[in-house]
């Protein structure tokens, strides 16, 4: 795996902005004074009039995008989620979700692989409270090749949208030549029959590793990468869930209100199954290299496999 | 400028915040009151509109960013044409589309949804910066109140829009000078409010913000003022036009009941009487 390319969703996010400008001319982008980080810098390089840069100020950024939304602009937001999602919640909810207005919202540095800056900008939360708001879309990408199509797939549906992007690089593994992303389907990434793995972000890849090892202890495990948390595609989770008997989620996101919690709403209501639920455990996150973190988490495609042969026993 | 037509709207426009108020029983009379006079200048006088084509791009927009004062806004619209006067009886009633809060999924005429105070100005800040983005030529406008200045977000916005000049832009401020829990410099105060936006790269006008004479020559000045946006200090009288709730905080939220709402309409209609 070491020759594997890795590039950071945020990267992504910076890049399918500027090759998406032209084909989207009402595409206007907002900062607040993070667009180093956020890559949105990509995108202001080449077009710097369609990069509005509102300051430290995230509350106001959402307001001004709802407002440019009501005129036909499609403005993208951007900041890192703690702050997109964590302190302009109010705002989101009510200047973008309430009226229905077509703002994007793309947050970077989401979960503990932020890394060294620690538990205050560690955003754990944001795909639960984003999933609240009603009509909301929440994507949260698992690569490059996702990212900028989730990107795309944002601009082309009318209504409000949270896309939840990545600080570390991680493994291209979407990279086929029949790719294809539709908003809302999940996509299975490995066939199995004892147990269904379902991931999202950049777990998406550890599970695939996981899945590996546990081939090798003779459990076959079933791989689903969910880009789109709502809608949630439940068909092809109840199928699953039916097909092997136990699920697993697996998300770097608190276990309360992600994608186990919006797994665990379908199956409780549809097919009542035993779910394992793999995340942050209900604690703020901590200083550290990112892939320390992870690993000290339990999120690293180790620690998913033995929480999972834990559970088969 | 007929300054007797419009103090006449306005006093329509009071009778029906008080009837919707009243038919509603609950809702905000108050600030609706003190803020009527403003609204009848921006809609029958000053903004670039048509009712029979609400949405229609090039016109002037409103936020308002104090969007409890719902009953004044409605009040204002049914009479200038966007729907039916006898509507506003159906003011926060279940099924109607005349929400506590400004709705702008259902109601013709509003331009943005509001309620949650300090938001308001942002979506209005967006809008002009639309309007410069695409050197449009329509303005933005949105009413705030003395108290709702005490939210963050309104100095995030009003930075923003004196650093990026927003010209387009005009901030109204009904200084009606009483919040909820009482006088807005007993609770927290937001006083010196003009010298506040005079900080903020505004160009400041104070008025009687129930003078129309006043009232047409601000939004002129403001008209004229290249370069910065403007605010409007627009001193004003809680509860106008309605005897016992004139300056009385109480009045802020509470409706009506029935024997004083037959007071609050023969207070008016003696207004109509002396402009007859």
């Amino acid at each position: 795996m070491a020759d594997v390319k890795k590039i950071a969703t945020r990267e992504s996010y910076g890049n399918a902005l500027k090759e998406l400008a032209d084909s989207y001319p009402n595409l206007v982008v907002l900062d607040a004074d993070l667009a180093a980080a956020t890559k949105t810098g990509i995108f202001k390089k080449e077009y710097p009039d369609r990069h509005i840069d509102c300051g430290i100020a995230e509350c106001n950024m959402m307001g001004i995008a709802a407002g440019l939304a009501t005129t036909g602009k499609i403005p993208f937001v951007s900041s890192f989620a703690m702050f997109a999602a964590g302190r302009a919640f109010e705002q989101v909810r009510n200047s973008v979700g309430y009226p229905k207005l077509n703002v994007k919202i793309g947050a970077t540095h989401a979960g503990i692989s932020v890394g060294e800056d620690g538990a205050t900008h560690q955003c754990c939360e944001d795909l639960a409270l984003m999933r609240t708001i009603p009509g909301m879309v929440v994507m949260n990408p698992s690569d490059d090749v996702e990212a900028k199509a989730a990107v795309k797939a944002a601009l082309d549906h009318e209504g409000p949208v949270y896309i939840r992007f990545g600080r570390l690089a991680v493994p291209v593994i979407n990279d086929k030549p029949d790719y294809k992303f539709e908003l809302g389907k999940g996509v299975v990434l490995r066939e199995g029959k004892d147990v269904t793995l379902i991931a999202t972000g950049l777990e998406v890849s550890e599970t695939l590793d996981a899945a590996e090892k546990l081939a090798k202890d003779g459990i076959d495990a079933k791989v689903i990468n969910i880009h789109t948390i709502k809608p949630l595609d439940e068909e092809l989770v109840i199928a699953a869930a039916k097909e092997t008997g136990k699920v697993v989620t697996i998300e770097e996101h608190s276990v309360i209100g992600g994608l186990g919690s919006a797994v665990c709403d379908c199956l409780s209501a549809n097919v009542p199954t035993k779910v394992l639920k793999i995340g942050v455990n209900d604690v703020y996150g901590e200083s550290g290299p990112a892939t320390e973190l992870i690993k000290k988490y339990g999120l690293d495609s180790d620690g998913i496999y033995a929480k999972v042969k834990e559970f088969m026993a | 400028m007929d300054t007797l037509a419009l103090k006449k709207t306005a006093n329509e426009i009071r009778k029906g915040i008080v009837t919707a108020v009243h038919s509603a029983k609950s809702g905000h009379p108050g600030g609706s009151l003190s803020a009527a006079d403003i609204l009848t200048y921006l809609y029958f006088e000053e903004m670039n509109i048509d009712p029979e084509n609400p949405k229609k791009e090039d016109r002037d927009r409103f936020v308002l960013s104090k969007g409890h004062i719902a009953p004044g806004f409605y009040s204002t619209l049914a009479n200038r044409g966007f729907f039916s006067v006898e509507d506003l009886t159906t003011l926060r009633h279940t099924g109607s589309y005349l929400q506590g809060h400004p709705d702008m999924k259902h109601i013709p005429g509003v331009d943005m949804s509001s309620g949650s105070l300090g938001q308001g100005i942002s979506a209005a800040v967006g809008m002009a910066l639309s309007a410069k983005l695409d050197n449009a030529s329509y303005r933005v406008y949105t009413l705030l109140g003395d108290g709702e200045i005490q939210e963050g977000q309104v100095w995030e916005a009003s930075m923003f829009a004196g650093a990026r000049k927003l010209d387009n832009l005009v901030v109204i401020v009904d200084n009606n000078g009483l919040q909820i829990d009482g006088k807005i410099e007993d609770v927290c105060s937001p006083y010196p409010i003009a010298d506040k936006f005079k900080a903020f790269n505004f160009n400041v006008i104070e008025i009687d913000a129930h003078d129309f004479e006043q009232i047409a020559s601000a939004f002129n000045k403001a008209k004229e003022t290249k370069g910065m946006p403007t605010a409007i200090i627009a001193k004003s009288t809680k509860g106008k036009g309605v005897s016992f709730m004139e300056n009385q905080a109480s009045w802020h939220g509470n409706p009506p009941n029935d024997e004083q709402y037959a007071q609050a309409m023969a207070d008016l209609d003696k207004i109509s009487e002396s402009l007859n």
